[in-house]
């Protein structure tokens, strides 16, 4: 990890899940033959942070350039880190087929149910009742859907190896994100093919709360929604 | 030694790309471009490389960023509507200054249009494309022979200069069978390291290739950057063939599968004492502007043929600076400009 101020807003779980990538990686030892793919989105600086190779992808396209790259360069470590607009809205199909095809990649899927960067326009995974940009009479379920369950979507896929959905709301859950993210990385390591592990992340700005009420509402209405635990594990 | 081979010009472009030192394609179904991606499944894995047939032309030009940005000579095809979808990519490699090989097999538009044979997306190739300020180089073969040659040329171009480059064919082109000779043995072409490409750090600060500079003037000086380059392949990379130009009172100035329409009747009107000459541009960007304005200086009169409303037209004009002595002929569509059409339009001038 490279010693920067960081631009995530004050709250943000981004700077904490890079942390667990970053000690994941120098615990695994794998600093040299790391390739990240950073998304569009609030982590879309992730190379201002991490001292590996990291590149940049259009738009939802993350999973397409990690494949490529891993095709490449099959011995390195290939990684996406995704947000919930990249990964679950404008990258459905890519995440979808790099997923079927049995990608031996790794995704990092940070789902905090809204755009940040943009300003806290509803996503994909906005949880019904939630108020946001573009979900001014909160999100319906009659005129803008439900939330999407990438993860449960993509368990039925033969090709994907193991999925977690996991949180950093509290210090327990965040030695598990960090487990979790080790485990898809060691996966990847083993040849065993895809795996993705979702991390239920606060944005208190785009919440309009505090740090502190942010996490708990991810325990008290996103994990209402968002079950905790491993989807599948076929590792 | 060379070997002559019978070949359609989708798969003498694919075997270019081979015989460049191809790594990685990756491409999505469309006609009349076919041939390519399904010649390209069976040779990639033939050469131990990597074929994937993608998603979308979404998902396979930004595999070929992937593989670019990993250091990998890569390509994609496809017709024009596809090619629409993968400006978003183009416009990605241009900004990351990353290599890639995109061959387009024009069809007719707007839309979904027809499958046949058209010129229309001479703009979208040569005047951008995608969003910003960049250009690809554009070569227009004109033959099944040149389909071989500015495929292979053109992977070692965007490694040169870290560009995209397209290869703007048409249906016809594609389609067409035709002799194409190349050496057996011919080696990849013209090899660059890659100091920048994604490899894994080991010895080395992290390397990180991007198009999104937010520092202040940053992204100004990028573009500025970009120019300067733009500006070098202007003055050195410029392509053409001129037929009969030296003591021509017409020429014409077609590309492409027009460009051989136009040649029949080059020589047709020759023997009838027309003297009339042709110039067909190998590349639209960087246009030959110079050569053209070297003829206009001659006195000579235009006649620009496409399988469009009159797209290139433009850049004869910018290069002419007389629209008096410019003609224009060119069929919509899917349509193909006949011989008699031209040569009535010619005897018109």
């Amino acid at each position: 990890m490279k010693d920067a101020p960081t631009h995530y807003c004050p709250g943000c779980g981004h700077g904490l899940v890079h942390r667990l990538i970053c000690e994941c990686i120098d615990e695994m030892g794998l600093r040299d033959t790391t390739i990240a793919v950073a998304p569009v989105g609030c982590a879309v600086l992730a190379y201002d942070y991490w001292d590996f190779d990291t590149t940049e992808a259009a738009h939802g396209r993350t999973p397409a350039v990690a494949t490529a790259i891993k095709r490449v360069h099959p011995k390195n470590l290939v990684f996406t880190y995704q947000g919930d607009g990249d990964l679950a809205a404008i990258g459905t199909a890519e995440i979808i087929h790099a997923g079927n095809r049995g990608e031996n990649i790794s995704v990092i899927f940070v789902n905090n149910g809204v755009y940040g960067m943009t300003g806290g326009q509803m996503a994909p995974t906005t949880l019904l009742g939630q108020r946001t940009a573009t979900s001014q009479f909160t999100r319906r379920s009659d005129k803008e859907g439900f939330p999407l369950k990438i993860m449960e979507m993509m368990q039925v896929l033969p090709g994907v190896t193991y999925l977690e959905r996991t949180s950093i709301h509290s210090p327990k859950e965040v030695i598990n994100a960090k487990r979790a993210i080790k485990k898809s990385f060691q996966t990847q390591i083993n040849g065993n093919g895809f795996s993705m592990v979702e991390i239920i992340s606060p944005c208190p700005t785009y919440w309009g709360m505090t740090p502190v009420r942010s996490m708990k509402r991810i325990k008290e209405e996103v994990m209402e929604e968002y079950e905790l635990g491993v989807v599948k594990d076929a590792s | 030694m060379k070997t002559r081979y019978l070949s359609t010009g989708n798969e003498a472009c694919a075997e270019g790309a081979i015989r460049a030192g191809c790594q990685f394609y990756a491409g999505y179904p469309i006609t009349p471009q076919n041939e390519i991606t399904a010649y390209m499944s069976r040779r990639m894995e033939e050469t131990g490389w990597t074929f994937i047939q993608s998603e979308s032309e979404l998902s396979a030009i930004s595999m070929v960023f992937g593989a670019s940005v990993a250091g990998a000579r890569a390509m994609t095809s496809s017709s024009s509507p596809g090619i629409s979808l993968k400006q978003e990519g183009i416009s990605y490699l241009a900004g990351c200054e990353l290599p890639g090989v995109i061959i387009n097999v024009m069809r007719g538009g707007p839309g979904l249009g027809n499958i046949s044979t058209a010129q229309s997306d001479y703009f979208q190739a040569t005047k951008g494309g995608g969003h910003g300020d960049y250009h690809s180089i554009v070569y227009a073969p004109a033959s099944v022979q040149e389909m071989f040659d500015f495929t292979y040329k053109a992977f070692a171009k965007a490694d040169e200069y870290r560009t995209p480059v397209m290869i703007l064919a048409d249906g016809t082109l594609g389609q067409m069978m035709e002799p194409v000779e190349f050496d057996d043995d011919i080696e990849p072409s013209g090899r660059v390291t890659k100091p920048w490409a994604m490899t894994g750090a080991k010895g080395r600060k992290a390397n990180s290739v991007k198009s999104l500079l937010l520092g202040d003037g940053v992204l100004e000086r990028h573009n500025e950057k970009l120019q300067e380059k733009y500006n070098e392949i202007e003055e050195k990379e410029v392509m053409y063939h001129d037929h009969d130009t030296d003591d021509a009172d017409i020429v014409m100035v077609a590309y492409g599968t027009t460009g051989r329409i136009a040649y029949s009747c080059m020589n047709k009107l020759r023997e009838e004492g027309v003297k009339i000459g042709l110039f067909r541009p190998q590349t639209l960007w960087p246009f030959p502007y110079k050569e053209i304005s070297h003829l206009a200086a001659q006195g000579t009169k235009f006649l620009v043929i496409e399988m469009s409303s009159g797209q290139m037209l433009q850049d004869v004009r910018m290069a002419v600076q007389d629209d008096k002595r410019i003609s224009f002929w060119g069929r919509l569509g899917g349509g193909i400009p006949t011989e008699e059409e031209i040569i009535e339009t010619v005897k018109k001038m």
